[in-house]
């Protein structure tokens, strides 16, 4: 269960509630967004847990915005191999349509995907991509 | 002559340069060639060089031997280091540097010029780059330009001067082959196309033991040691990819040279168009990669899986950090296998990394993987090649070929599949599918008449012409059908079984045929506008059609079509057959079956004689019952109608019986109208009937009017038994005969509708396009 966070922000990428991938764009406070994406796992494990009957593409699915706390907003999505990304943003950044977190959570996706393909990956590994790591820093210009 | 005591790396530098010039491998060099090229490299003045020669005792033997030659290397280097030339200096001028040449044209040499020109510290860093690979390529290498190749390398390290860098260049900056590259620590430019056959010349450098100056060895060497480089990475591969790596590390120290050096801005704009050539792959690293492929993936055009290609990059002793990323820059597909091209481009960036080079953030184009033939350079991606593994130098052209097929092959899927979804893309526009379905459609509605198939199929054929208008047309068809089904279908009722049976059967038929294209019409249904929900212009063509036959044809089912009238009967009974529009026959007799109603009446009227014996009043209209009650018989709804207005009309014949002629004539005609009013409702094929009734009822008709009027008498009343028995039996044999007819026709339409699924059968696969 990685975990992925993106945030305005930060991108926190964890396997099994702990991290595989962290990025945060703005460097201060970053410890606040490091708590915050520890919280979201809880909501992120709650909407699991509710999907579980459904079918397991619901899981797939963008998890969609978790909950929002008094400045920025916590999205999830998680993967059929239950690798959890989460993604901080600042809710200045109010035109950040739910398609467009989408798309950033599919392009993560890909991209976790692409690192999973590389034979020299260990799952569980931190992840030291640097396809991994300039993707992530493209989607991180685009959200600030 | 005297003992000549060597080090070590004088040893092998001098062995390698005479292997250099021992071209032929005869272990002595003739005075002439490279001997002479290689003292003039030397840079020393001809007199000095004559001397050496002299004093190395070639002049005396004509060539040089090893021992001359070692000699006379020994004495380039004290002439250059500025010592006399005595034969006593060969030992007692300790710590000699390596005699420097620098080739005035040769790239080697250049090479050494520059390395010897290079500062300390970057021979100090270079060597400290690559010592490692070049122990492992001298190891493998054999080639003596590869020797000459090393001591020239740690000669030109270990000079220190190079006068001769500046002038040289320029020359070495001809991106066109590693080989050329010269290194020139004063101008990185020079050395930075050296990078570029750098991994080519790395062999060489790393073979040349210890010799940091691989700056210099890599730009001299000439075209043939790269090659015998290449036969020398026969080893481990890592230490082969030093010898690749090592154009890298030199221009990395190249470019730290040229911060040096004064043209900085040559440097900065070399360094940049170098660096691609540095990742070239020679043909005959790519050969070697394409032999490493083999050994783990036979198929060329196959893939190496991820964990085979794991292992065999771990072999490289490179941190997994940096195999990963060179994986994610080789494995361009991103499938997680490796095709012989990202197999390549992998190797190559392996044997780039242990010379030193950094790994590009994104692979070079040089290293793209040939997605499509598109690509004719040779060998895209084939830098990293592993200079360590062996890899024989021959066969350049065809390891390009090995891989641009797998590279089509695997690449090219996504191009296959972008080209498959151009391809999906133009919808096809389907002329049959539409046809037949209209076809389909027109079948099952003129299964029931004869003017249906007939119309259809005429319809089809225009249809064919275009689509659109088939399209309209058909379903215009279609809908003439329907509505002709239609009005048969009221009809059906009434008709004869077996008519109704034909028709019911073509009905289903049709019902079916629509059903396997687009989405399937309804069956034919009273309304006909319901030929295709899909298209509406046909419906409103078809309500137009339709709407126009309906006046006729919608009109006679619902009301009760009059019994075509006797005289009229016959004629427009005659012709109706004929036609092969139903519809419009149905029209024609539309109007004549308003007056035939009358006649209708009389078959009920017929009908009811039949059932309550015959009366002699009623012989006329028995006379006409039987004639009209076959045909009758099919419409049952109107016998309650008849049979209303048989009464009536009885009265009416009756009252009409002195004119029995006229009646009878008329009555006998009433007969064939109602047969044409039948065939009217159920389409073509009553219409046969309705014309044998016709013909029937008509020579009945003349049959029955021929009769003279039956006495009264008992013996009239046994003649009129006689009488109507004879009658009967005229009724009977006219009714067998119209019942043979019928059957006749039954078998007629039976066909036509075989023919007509076989059609449909036909067609049917092109419905489902």
């Amino acid at each position: 269960m990685g975990w992925i966070l993106v945030t305005s922000a930060t991108v926190i990428l964890f396997l099994q509630n702990y991290p595989l991938y962290i990025r945060s764009v703005p460097t201060e406070n970053e410890l606040k967004f490091h708590y915050m994406v520890h919280t979201s796992l809880d909501v992120v494990d709650e909407k699991i847990s509710a999907m579980g009957k459904a079918l397991v593409d619901q899981r797939e699915l963008y998890l969609g915005l978790l909950y929002p706390t008094e400045d920025y907003k916590v999205y999830g999505y998680v993967t059929n191999s239950k690798v959890k990304f989460v993604m901080v943003v600042d809710s200045s950044n109010t035109a950040l349509r739910d398609n467009e977190i989408r798309s950033m959570f599919r392009k993560l996706h890909n991209s976790y995907t692409d690192v999973m393909c590389n034979p020299f990956y260990n799952p569980g590994d931190r992840i030291q991509s640097r396809a991994f790591d300039g993707m992530v820093t493209s989607m991180m210009i685009q959200v600030c | 002559m005297e003992g000549l005591t060597l080090s070590d790396a004088e040893q092998k530098y001098y062995s390698d340069l005479f292997s250099y010039c021992d071209s032929e491998s005869t272990k002595k060099v003739a005075a002439h060639g490279r001997v002479l090229e290689l003292f003039r490299a030397a840079q020393l003045p001809n007199d000095v060089v004559h001397q050496i020669m002299e004093l190395c005792g070639a002049t005396r033997l004509g060539y040089f031997g090893r021992s001359q030659f070692y000699i006379a290397l020994k004495l380039v280097a004290v002439a250059q280091s500025g010592f006399p030339l005595r034969v006593e200096s060969i030992n007692t001028v300790k710590d000699l540097p390596l005699p420097r040449f620098v080739a005035s044209k040769n790239e080697q040499e250049s090479r050494h010029a520059a390395s010897y020109s290079s500062d300390s510290e970057n021979q100090g860093s270079y060597s400290g780059v690559i010592p490692p690979p070049p122990g492992r390529g001298q190891v493998k290498k054999g080639s003596t330009s590869h020797d000459t190749g090393q001591p020239r390398t740690s000669a030109d390290q270990q000079e220190p001067v190079s006068p001769v860098v500046s002038p040289q260049q320029s020359p070495p900056t001809s991106p066109h082959t590693w080989r050329k590259h010269s290194r020139h620590p004063s101008g990185g430019n020079s050395e930075r196309p050296l990078a570029g056959p750098g991994p080519f010349w790395s062999p060489f450098g790393e073979a040349q033991s210890g010799s940091s100056a691989g700056d210099a060895v890599w730009s001299g060497h000439s075209p043939p040691p790269p090659q015998e480089n290449w036969v020398s990475f026969a080893d481990t591969p890592p230490t082969s990819t030093l010898l690749t790596m090592h154009p890298a590390s030199v221009q990395d120290q190249t470019t730290v040279r040229t911060v040096a050096s004064a043209t900085t801005a040559n440097e900065i704009r070399r360094q940049s168009s170098s660096y691609d050539d540095p990742w070239k792959i020679t043909d005959e690293q790519r050969q070697y990669y394409v032999n490493q492929f083999k050994t783990i993936q036979p198929d060329l055009n196959g893939f190496i899986p991820g964990s085979a290609a794991k292992e065999f990059f771990t072999k490289s002793k490179l941190p997994i950090l940096e195999l990963s990323h060179i994986w994610e820059l080789s494995d361009f597909d991103k499938d997680g296998a490796l095709t012989l091209d990202e197999f390549c481009a992998a190797f190559h960036l392996v044997v780039a990394r242990k010379n030193g080079y950094d790994l590009p953030e994104k692979l070079p184009e040089s290293l793209m993987p040939k997605l499509i033939d598109l690509e004719d350079s040779a060998d895209v991606g084939d830098q990293p090649g592993e200079v360590g593994y062996s890899g024989s130098p021959a066969e350049a052209p065809p390891s390009k070929s090995p891989s641009m097929p797998s590279l089509n092959q695997t690449w090219p899927e996504l191009n296959q599949s972008s080209e498959d979804t151009a391809i999906v893309h133009p919808v096809p526009i389907r002329m049959t599918p539409s046809k037949i379905h209209m076809q389909e459609m027109e079948l099952k509605r003129t299964g029931s008449d004869h003017t249906n198939p007939t119309s259809p199929l005429l319809v089809k054929t225009a249809d064919l012409s275009e689509e659109n208008k088939i399209n309209s047309s058909v379903k215009f068809a279609s809908g003439n059908t329907v509505a002709d089904g239609y009005s048969s279908s009221d009809s059906f009722t009434s008709d004869p079984e077996q008519i109704g049976n034909n028709v019911a059967r073509q009905r289903s038929h049709s019902g079916m045929s629509p059903d396997n294209t687009a989405p399937p019409p309804p069956p034919p249904r009273p309304q006909p506008s319901h030929s295709r929900s899909s298209s509406l212009d046909m419906n409103r063509t078809f309500s137009v059609t339709t709407g126009q036959q309906q006046a006729g044809v919608v009109a006679q089912p619902p009301a009760v079509p009059p019994r075509p009238q006797p005289s009229q009967a016959a004629g427009p009974v005659v012709h109706r057959p004929v036609d092969a529009d139903g519809l419009i026959t149905h029209t024609s007799t539309s109007p004549q079956q308003i007056p035939e109603q009358p006649n209708f009446a009389d078959f009920s009227q017929f009908e009811v004689f039949a059932a309550s014996n015959v009366n002699e009043e009623q012989d006329d209209e028995a006379e006409k019952h039987p004639e009209v009650l076959p045909v009758e018989k099919a419409s049952d709804p109107a016998s309650s109608l008849r049979v209303a207005k048989t009464d009536s009309k009885i009265e009416e014949k009756t009252a009409a019986s002195a004119p029995a002629n006229v009646s009878k004539g008329t009555t006998p005609l009433a007969p064939p109208p109602k047969p044409v009013r039948r065939r009217l409702k159920s389409e073509d094929e009553l219409r046969p009937e309705v014309d044998e009734h016709t013909q029937k009822t008509g020579v009945l008709a003349a049959v029955l009017a021929s009769q003279p009027s039956i006495p009264r008498s008992v013996g009239k009343d046994k003649k009129a038994i006689q009488a109507s028995i004879r009658r009967n039996k005229e009724t009977n044999t006219v009714l067998a005969r119209l019942n043979s007819e019928l059957q006749q026709q039954l078998k007629d339409v039976l066909e036509e509708r075989i023919s007509l699924e076989v059609q449909l059968e036909q067609l049917r696969p092109f419905s489902h396009l």
